[in-house]
């Protein structure tokens, strides 16, 4: 038996490519949103993953520290790796900031990271060139993203770090590329202030008569000292031993330290669940859109090829066609153009993503999810098209 | 009376109700036999295309009755159940416009029929080459209908018609975009195959190029049927 469908199709192979085009490029940026998504939610696993912590121990009652600001003790490691089950803790800190490449500035998360070595936690956990930071200071490690090379020089405030190590995806949660530096350089650089400031600040603190007490003239200095320096942390990121579970561990910490201890389910929930939900809802609601977008072009083409056809329907029901064979010719061609659609738009979505700012992940599991959707709105959208088709008068080709 | 061919009894259809109620046919009274070419003749208006429809089973005639080839499709309100399946193995359609698929060749055109018809493709193929050479366009079947000039896609149409054999063709108008020569020739061909396959068929026409070759007319005005014998021979009595 003829297939009808296509048959029409070669016939106006023309008409139907290009319609296939067009509705594949609406699909391609239908299955980047989807992977814009996916990028989000992936970056904030990524944290996650290469942090290679077990727990987090952040600020009380503070949801840090990612999604809020957090400060801990730098001492406080100590007394937190004596609680039984603590195999590794580290001290870590996160600032978020531009820094300047040459004459331009990369927007980076900078991760101030403990004194030890490859597997301590903080620590990037690969590198794709260099070596891991030896020194106390100066040094950093840095995502492949940032364009920075080996032996690159970077300004992190008034100082000057030099690139000894390049990493490979590691970024933050809203998918800035990461620089390790060592942890002193890094709170020094959370809270250092330019000359004139500081400058300012002494004079301040001098002149200041509650610090000016009668044989104490270091008071002020002292105070100075301690107005400069940062000994907090973000966090600290502890790895467990495995014989202990999570909560054996957590519990004393939270419990003797005064402090909210988080484990991997419950960072990953406050990241995907809350960093990123606002993110998540609107593109949702952009990913609905270009569904219905997609539903009503598909209906209007299919619609308006079948008005095409009225005659030749028409001949076909009075020739004694089936009106199933009929409507299969419609719903073929309505499938036909959302597997052209869709193949074009993969296509397009895999090759776009790349060219995005931020992370694209494409996975099958969104394609094999998008052809499905694809095939329902294609025969959704066919329904139009058939009730009009059946509703013709075989008498129309008699005239 | 035989019932093979084209029976029609006393054939009313009434369009709308009331006051407002329209009779496009009247008592129409007509039989058609197996193997003879008849032309049905009316100005505009007149239920020409009303009377083809209710033989072409596509409408519902008010009261009377309808026989093609033995089976009552029609009798004063019953009508038979499966329509579609008699127009597609008993009846044959030709249109005044060709009205090919144009997305299918000549063949497939004609072929398109017995393959409904559940005929395996290659023997509606072969069927419909052997009625595409038949009407001496066989060097054209693979040619898509906007390649094909106003006569060859009129005799691809006459082909589809034929191509299951059905026992009765309605032809409305088939050469009316034709010139004389071609006229004459599309109605040589129904009147071949009409004695080669047994087929009644109804050639509704205003061709007057092409009356004085039927031997039998009716003339229709106001939903009524008058017989008049070919070769100007009139019959006095009305067919009702």
């Amino acid at each position: 038996m003829i297939n009808l469908a296509v048959r029409d199709i070669l016939h106006n192979w023309g008409k139907f490519i290009f319609t296939g085009i067009g509705l594949g490029l609406l699909i391609g940026v239908t299955l980047t949103m989807a992977g814009v998504y996916r990028g989000l939610v992936d970056d904030g696993r990524v944290l996650i993953d290469t942090s290679g912590a077990d727990l987090w121990v952040v600020q009380q009652d503070t949801l840090g520290p990612y999604a809020e600001p957090s400060s801990v003790p730098d001492d406080l490691w100590r007394s937190v790796r004596t609680i039984p089950g603590v195999a590794q803790a580290a001290n870590v800190t996160y600032l978020t900031m531009q820094v300047r490449k040459e004459d331009e500035d990369v927007r980076v998360m900078v991760a101030g990271i403990a004194a030890g070595g490859p597997g301590t936690p903080g620590w990037p956990p690969h590198l794709v060139a260099g070596r891991q930071i030896t020194r106390s200071h100066y040094e950093a490690v840095a995502d492949i993203a940032t364009g920075f090379r080996l032996g690159d020089r970077l300004k992190i405030r008034r100082n000057h770090y030099t690139v000894v190590g390049l990493t490979r995806r590691m970024v933050s949660s809203s998918g800035d590329p990461m620089v390790f530096i060592p942890l002193k350089d890094a709170q020094e650089a959370q809270f250092l202030k330019d000359n004139d400031a500081i400058l300012m600040q002494r004079r301040r603190t001098r002149a200041n008569p509650t610090f000016s007490f009668p044989g104490k003239p270091d008071l002020p200095d002292a105070i100075i000292t301690l107005q400069t320096a940062n000994n907090y942390v973000n966090a600290i990121l502890i790895r467990i031993r495995p014989e202990f579970t999570l909560e054996e561990v957590a519990e004393p910490i939270r419990r003797w330290k005064r402090l909210t201890v988080y484990d991997r389910v419950q960072m990953e929930d406050i990241l995907v669940g809350k960093l990123i939900a606002t993110s998540a809802e609107q593109i949702g609601l952009f990913l609905i859109i270009l569904a219905i977008v997609s539903a009503a072009i598909v209906a209007f083409i299919i619609y308006t090829l079948t008005m095409d056809k009225i005659r030749e329907i028409a001949v076909l029901k009075l020739i004694g066609t089936r009106n199933r064979t009929i409507a299969g010719m419609i719903l073929q061609q309505s499938l036909m153009l959302g597997v052209i659609g869709f193949v074009v738009g993969k296509i397009s979505a895999t090759f776009a993503a790349p060219l995005f700012p931020k992370y694209v992940l494409l996975i099958p599991i969104d394609s094999m999810l998008g052809f499905l959707a694809v095939l329902v709105i294609c025969i959704l959208s066919s329904i139009v098209a058939i009730r009009m088709a059946l509703k013709i008068d075989p008498a129309e080709a008699i005239g | 009376m035989s019932n093979r061919g084209i029976r029609i009894e006393n054939l009313s259809k009434r369009f709308g109700k009331g006051e407002a109620a329209v009779f496009a046919l009247k008592n129409v009274n007509m039989q058609v036999a197996p193997g003879e070419v008849v032309g049905l003749i009316g100005p505009s208006g007149s239920g020409k295309s009303t009377l083809l429809k209710c033989l072409g089973a596509v409408i519902d005639p008010t009261s009377g009755r309808t026989t093609l080839d033995n089976e009552t499709i029609f009798d004063n309100g019953w009508k038979l159940r499966d329509l579609r399946a008699l127009r597609r193995d008993k009846i044959g359609f030709v249109f005044q416009a060709p009205y090919l698929i144009p997305f299918l060749d000549a063949t497939d055109n004609v072929a398109l029929l017995p393959m409904l018809a559940g005929v395996s493709d290659d023997e509606a193929r072969k069927r419909a080459l052997e009625l595409l050479a038949a009407l001496d366009v066989q060097h054209r079947a693979r040619a898509m209908p906007a390649q094909l000039s106003g006569g060859e896609q009129q005799r691809v149409a006459i082909a589809r018609g034929l191509v299951n054999r059905p026992p009765v063709i309605l032809a409305d108008e088939p050469t009316a975009p034709l010139d004389s020569q071609r006229a004459l020739a599309v109605i040589r061909i129904l009147n071949t195959m009409a004695r080669q396959f047994e087929t009644a068929i109804i050639v509704v026409t205003h061709d007057e190029k092409i009356i004085p070759t039927f031997k039998r007319i009716y003339h229709i005005r106001d939903g009524v049927t008058h017989e008049e014998a070919g070769e100007g021979r009139s019959t006095d009595s009305p067919s009702h």
